[in-house]
């Protein structure tokens, strides 16, 4: 038991358990996603967190502690958003042939996140800082906190909706598609990372290849267009 | 490269357009960059976890107004995924490029 102790003691001074704990909360999350054949409501981004958050609470840990080994799984966040350009190219030809559409969905869905968002914001009585923070919620994290600057709103409370967004979006996708009766996988896919950023991209990539591509382009280009919309959707409905 | 330019856009995103250019410019795609993409792809969910932590970690922030905010972003995301994909599809439908349709390998949840 006391070299467990100490093992613990030397383990919790080094930034890698943390990462293997990400690692293996992720891989269980995984396992339990495939044993389910990847049904929507097992969501393994959710799932990961709720295990890892449950550890760092059984211990006491803090965040800095936990993100000082998580660190190394976050910054890899930037080469696989680089990493989106593969399936373009890829899948070159279909994104040619559907590119009116697309570009009209973009415009139009892009608009529907942030206006529902705000008018929904209202409807429920929430306060003028907590809509500001809901408006950029589509895009993801890093634009929707440039834009929170941008409004004066809370960057943290930003991304803390962006994130919820982002579960939201991977859940809701599949059954609301098959709802809606949509079989076509570049538009599933294209709402997946329109509406929700990486997230709704990470779901689309485990359903097909095809629909992560889209959600990869919905990404990128409703991140730009988000930063755009907000601030001009801002002054016309709040004034 | 974007900060010099005073883009809206974070760094990576950017850099996904630079190797898409570069890539279309320089076809075919060299395998152990396709690899290397296709793995991290694979996992991107991993990828989100210290994030998705840390907002466990600030959910006060949301305040009082908690319950609220999940409706409204819950209801908002419903509404965003809808009529995204509907105008996709209905626009592809009417202009008859909806063929690839069936081009999805059927893999996970239909």
């Amino acid at each position: 038991m006391s070299n467990f102790v100490q093992l613990w003691v030397y383990l919790s001074g080094q930034p890698l358990l943390w990462l293997t704990a990400t690692l293996v909360a992720y891989v269980a999350a995984d396992a339990i996603a495939g044993a389910s054949k990847r049904h929507p409501l097992v969501n393994p981004v959710l799932i990961a967190v709720i295990l890892v958050s449950s550890v760092l609470l059984l211990t006491g840990t803090e965040y800095p502690t936990y993100f000082a080994g998580a660190q190394f799984v976050h910054f890899l966040l930037g080469p696989a958003t680089v990493a989106l350009a593969v399936p373009l190219v890829r899948h070159l030809p279909q994104v040619r042939r559907t590119l009116v559409p697309m570009l009209v969905a973009l415009v139009v869905g892009s608009l529907a996140a942030i206006v529902s968002a705000v008018l929904l914001a209202q409807a429920f009585g929430l306060d003028r800082a907590s809509t500001l923070a809901l408006a950029p919620k589509s895009s993801t994290a890093a634009i929707a906190m440039g834009i929170a600057e941008q409004t004066g709103a809370d960057p943290a409370l930003t991304a803390v909706l962006v994130i919820l967004t982002g579960i939201s979006g991977a859940i809701i996708v599949t059954p609301l598609m098959n709802a809606l009766r949509l079989k076509n996988y570049a538009a599933r896919g294209f709402a997946a990372g329109l509406a929700s950023h990486g997230i709704g991209t990470a779901r689309a990539f485990q359903v097909s290849p095809l629909a992560g591509t889209f959600a990869g382009i919905a990404l990128g280009l409703n991140g730009l267009l988000t930063a755009l919309l907000v601030p001009l959707v801002i002054k016309w409905l709040l004034g | 490269m974007v900060r010099a330019a005073g883009l809206p856009v974070p760094g990576p995103v950017a850099g996904m357009a630079l190797l898409f250019l570069l890539m279309v410019a320089r076809a075919p795609l060299p395998k152990a960059l396709g690899d290397t993409a296709d793995g991290m792809l694979k996992h991107l969910s991993l990828l989100f976890v210290p994030a998705g932590v840390g907002v466990v970690q600030n959910l006060n922030t949301l305040g009082d107004e908690g319950l609220r905010l999940v409706l409204v972003v819950v209801l908002a995301t419903v509404i965003a995924l809808a009529a995204t994909a509907l105008t996709f599809e209905y626009l592809a439908r009417f202009m008859h490029v909806d063929e690839n349709a069936a081009d999805h390998d059927g893999r996970g949840t239909p």
